[in-house]
């Protein structure tokens, strides 16, 4: 592979780790118990480049909203770096953090809560430019509107400019706000669930969207999801997340059709699929994802893994290829 | 003759700015003993105000129309009092986000018997130990009883609400998208248990979701509902393979697959407003088959093979040939 600049990481996250204190009660901290975390990252490491989509995939509680939020710095990491466009963002001051900020820029699950009510269209647009004092005069910012909206297929832009969000559907919500990220030309686009809150009828055109603005683009995108259906479909790259780590990551039509991980496995085997004829024996795992608190020894997932032996009980297994599958096609256990 | 028969039903809500929406209009549907049948469509399209109006829970601004049997006997006719005796014990729903419906401050337990007691079903420590059959039987240890809802997780507070319903012992269980805000694990062990049930007790599920996979990997049939009418209905096996309205042939177009390489495509545009007289084909504004007819003329839902049945002019000799 080429050492080309087009190459070079846009994102680069190195073990990461997110802890959140638990609120002790009085007696506790009376009687100077120690203070006890729950540790929602435990040591991510991931990267994206321009124009890749990256998926992170995994249940509620894993960890993958907390890695999005560590990497936009909206909560502070606990270690780890995180590096954009080769520069270490993570402990950047309030003042150097905004231009980074600028080009990191997060679609929200709800796009009925994440526009404000009484803005306009227009005015949702022009925000994020007037924070970050770009696009020069008003008649400048308009057009950067009108063609920010036009490259979401809010077109024609003029139709939008001036509706309310409730004069909206969910889909066209979705579209404005990002266009709102996109007037501010970001190099990555951080989707936290972009889709769950549409209407299936309408999820395939924001994914469209997403997908051609990053080809187009070289826009880097890291989408959360917790469909593996739609991760299959659009991401160059799967990475699975269980309890705060990375359990597989690599190639995501490999990660799909030659998954390595038990617990990969497992989630794939329990996705519902279309055709009836696809219906297959789910390999349903009992008991649900334990507390992040109280952490299984060994592999995390030992407790809950069909194949699990003694060994992993007390091996906690680093992230590594897996043998028989490509260099970059990793898995996180002992038996791959 | 089906254990549940729905026919012709109308639900018309009275606006408050005067003005009538025509929410269901017009949905004819049975199922069997054991049956699991899905009811799919967009938001909107009517399918949780259809299971409402069997449950007769609608509000006073309804106006419910139509026939709803259950063994042969009209529950529907005879408003609130026929009603009545049928709610929890014929026919019994678990609502979307029900594992979010518990009273905090009551054990599970309880709030299982509750139901029983109020019917009349059983009292005292007779109800207790149905409450922990039932809790056993949707995989909750009968020890769980005593402890409060937060001490659930969501998963475990499904499959209690789920309990819940069964506490009359109903023969039909209207299930709400009773998966949406579960992780796809847990997704599988309640749908498994769904399944499950109707195995074991025979009981008839009527699955809403706007997740079509979910039907075909769960349902024996399915009801494709579009703007509060019936697109399609047939055989899960055959909607998918041989859909024969183009609503339901985009709807599945629209939802990624894990193994397919195609492509999806959104459906353009957005499901009509019922508050006013539709004209022709409603899903004509976005249909990639419409054709001049489709404008002017409403298309009845018709047979086009043995228990298969849709509402398109596509079908249709007369209209095809002019």
């Amino acid at each position: 592979m080429s050492a080309s600049v087009v190459d070079a990481e846009l994102l680069e996250v190195r073990d990461l780790v997110v802890r959140y204190p638990i609120r002790r009660g009085l007696l506790a901290a009376l009687r100077r118990e120690p203070r006890r975390f729950v540790s929602a990252v435990d040591g991510v490491s991931l990267s994206v480049r321009p124009g890749e989509m990256l998926a992170i995939v995994g249940e509620s509680g894993c960890g993958k909203t907390s890695t999005a939020q560590a990497i936009l710095r909206m909560v502070e990491a606990e270690s780890g770096v995180v590096e954009v466009e080769g520069r270490d963002v993570t402990h950047l001051g309030a003042a150097d953090l905004r231009p980074v900020r600028r080009i990191m820029q997060m679609v929200y699950q709800d796009p009925y809560e994440s526009l404000d009510p009484r803005f306009r269209v227009r005015r949702a647009v022009e925000e994020p430019m007037v924070i970050h004092g770009i696009g020069g005069s008003k008649e400048e910012r308009e057009r950067l509107v009108l063609e920010a909206l036009d490259r979401v297929d809010l077109s024609p832009p003029d139709l939008f400019v001036d509706r309310y969000p409730h004069e909206l559907s969910g889909g066209q919500r979705q579209r404005v706000a990002i266009a709102a990220s996109l007037v501010l030309d970001p190099k990555l686009l951080l989707a936290d669930e972009p889709v769950s809150m549409l209407d299936v009828s309408v999820r395939a055109g924001i994914l469209t969207l997403l997908d051609r603005l990053r080809r187009d683009g070289d826009m880097g995108v890291l989408m959360i999801t917790h469909d593996l259906s739609t991760a299959a479909h659009f991401a160059d790259r799967i990475a699975v997340m269980y309890l705060g780590r990375i359990v597989e990551e690599g190639p995501a039509r490999q990660v799909i059709r030659a998954p390595q991980h038990p617990y990969t496995k497992a989630l794939l085997s329990v996705v519902p699929k279309r055709d009836p004829r696809d219906r297959t024996e789910p390999q349903i795992l009992q008991g649900e994802t334990p507390n992040p608190v109280d952490l299984p020894t060994g592999c995390r997932f030992h407790p809950r893994c069909p194949v699990a032996e003694d060994r992993c009980r007390t091996i906690d297994p680093e992230l590594h290829a897996a043998r028989g599958a490509g260099e970059d096609h990793r898995a996180a256990c002992v038996l791959v | 003759m089906s254990l549940l028969r729905v026919e012709d039903l109308h639900v018309r809500f009275d606006l408050p700015h005067g003005g009538r929406l025509h929410a269901v209009q017009g949905v004819s549907f049975g199922v069997d003993d054991g049956e699991r049948l899905g009811l799919v469509g967009e938001s909107g399209c009517g399918k949780t105000t259809a299971l409402l109006a069997l449950m007769g829970l609608l509000p006073p601004t309804a106006e419910v129309d139509g026939h709803v049997e259950i063994d042969g006997v009209e529950i529907l006719r005879g408003g609130e009092d026929a009603m009545r005796p049928s709610r929890w014990t014929d026919i019994a729903m678990i609502f979307q986000g029900a594992m979010n419906a518990f009273n905090p401050v009551k054990t599970v337990g309880s709030q299982i018997v509750e139901p029983m007691e109020f019917h009349g079903i059983a009292t005292g420590s007779a109800a207790k130990d149905q409450a922990a059959e039932l809790l056993r039987l949707v995989g909750i240890q009968p020890s769980a009883a005593d402890r409060y809802p937060h001490e659930f997780s969501g998963g475990m507070r499904q499959r209690a609400a789920i309990a819940m319903a069964l506490a009359c012992n109903p023969k039909v269980l209207l299930a709400d998208e009773p998966t949406t805000a579960l992780d796809v694990m847990v997704q599988a062990q309640i749908l498994q248990l769904l399944v499950a049930l109707t195995k074991e007790l025979g009981l008839a599920v009527i699955l809403v979701t706007h997740d079509l996979p979910l039907v075909t990997q769960v349902c024996d049939r399915a009801v494709v509902m579009y703007a509060g009418r019936i697109a399609e209905s047939g055989p899960v096996d055959t909607l998918f393979h041989d859909p024969r309205h183009p609503y339901t042939r985009l709807l599945f177009e629209a939802t990624p697959d894990l193994t397919g390489d195609v492509d999806v495509v959104s459906i353009p545009g957005a499901p009509p407003r019922l508050d006013r007289e539709l004209v022709g084909c409603p899903f004509e504004p976005r249909c990639d088959r419409a054709f001049d007819p489709c404008k002017v003329r409403t298309p009845a839902l018709m047979d086009v093979a043995v228990n298969h049945e849709a509402a398109c002019h596509l079908n249709d000799a007369t209209v095809m040939a002019g």
